[in-house]
């Protein structure tokens, strides 16, 4: 037994510990999700950040420690952010004529996805600070971070709600669409709507759907991280003034 | 397929470079992800083997996300006294974008048809 302990103690410490535990942890959460039907709840992502959040709590492991082993499938978002050119190429021809469709689309919903924080936060009560770091929370993590620290918010609670957002995104919005009336031949609707309000975590989201939808989520994804570092400095003087 | 990871990683150097000397407010890769595009427009086709390698990447992007995610156990204190509020504020805030941004693209292709076909 203290052998075992041993090798853990000395395991432990090696990145290759929990490179292995974090993709078997995802591995199984998605086998988990097909089994059940693909289950809205039992998105993939929140399973196991769910389940490994437990397991460096049971083992009582820092999660500086956690991400060195980690870190190894953490830098592939770059290269795999990259590669989204791919599918979003597969779609060119459309999108000439999706142009204008989709920049106003892209707007109005990158407009409501910081106002409604805003709007919603300033209601239940939440202080300036905070609020000034919800308002970035749709586009991905470096961008948020950059325009919360601008506005005078908390880049690294920021982070946090980025995260929380993508995960809300990918388990509720096929569910809220599909009461929408939209059906599976709406790919590039909905896949649109989960880049630009869950960023990549959306974007994954879309592409278990279909090449179709992740293409045009990518697509969302970079437009709002775009759009979003514009509006939101800009709102947050307007609301300074009315303040 | 080494090919191809030579080919990311060098575009997703080139955007970081970009970003860096514009001052652009995007991260490195979604600049890439611009200039990868511009040159598969340019070239005219995608090579089958960056195609390959590239959607093999995107079918388990989820994967990826994992890492930062269970990074919310670094910040808990942040979120003590005002988790519930913060969570009502993200699921309203974020049913909401999807649903405006889903709602505005179907109503606006459907105008640009009606137009295209009177």
């Amino acid at each position: 037994m203290s052998e075992l302990f041993e090798i853990w103690v000395y395991l432990a410490e090696r990145p290759l510990v929990w490179l292995t535990v974090t993709v078997l942890v995802y591995w199984a959460a998605h086998r988990l999700y097909l089994q059940c039907n693909e289950l809205a709840l039992l998105n993939p992502v929140l399973i196991a950040v769910v389940a490994l959040v437990g397991i460096l709590l049971v083992t009582d492991t820092e999660y500086g420690t956690y991400f060195e082993g980690a870190q190894f499938v953490h830098f592939l978002l770059g290269p795999a952010t990259v590669a989204l050119a791919v599918p979003l190429y597969g779609q060119a021809h459309r999108l000439r004529r999706m142009g204008l469709p989709l920049a106003v689309a892209l707007i109005a919903g990158s407009l409501t996805a910081v106002v409604s924080a805003l709007g919603i936060g300033w209601l239940l009560g939440l202080e300036a600070d905070v609020l000034r770091s919800l308002m970035p929370k749709s586009v991905t993590t470096p961008v948020a971070m950059g325009i919360s620290e601008k506005v005078g918010g908390l880049p690294s609670l920021t982070a946090v709600l980025v995260i929380l957002t993508g995960i809300t995104g990918a388990v509720l919005a096929m569910p809220l669409l599909h009461l929408l009336g939209y059906g599976p031949e709406d790919a590039t609707a909905k896949g649109f709507a989960l880049g630009v309000s869950a960023h990549g975590i959306g974007t994954a989201r879309a592409f278990q759907h279909s090449e179709e939808a992740g293409a045009f989520a990518g697509l969302g994804m970079g437009l709002n991280a775009l759009l979003t570092a514009l509006l939101v400095p800009l709102i947050n003087a307007l609301v300074m003034l009315a303040w | 397929m080494i090919g191809t990871i030579a080919l990311l990683l060098g575009f997703q150097l080139a955007g970081e470079v970009a970003v860096r000397l514009l001052g652009l407010p995007v991260p490195g890769p979604v600049a890439g992800m611009l200039m990868l595009f511009v040159a598969l427009a340019i070239r005219g086709s995608v090579p089958e083997e960056v195609a390959t390698v590239a959607n093999g990447l995107l079918a388990h992007l989820a994967l990826l996300f994992v890492p930062a995610g269970v990074g919310i156990i670094a910040h808990t204190g942040r979120l003590e006294g005002i988790w519930p509020v913060l969570l009502v504020v993200l699921v309203a805030s974020t049913l909401l974008a999807v649903a405006v941004t889903a709602i505005t693209l179907s109503v606006m292709r459907r105008l640009q048809q009606g137009r295209g076909e009177s």
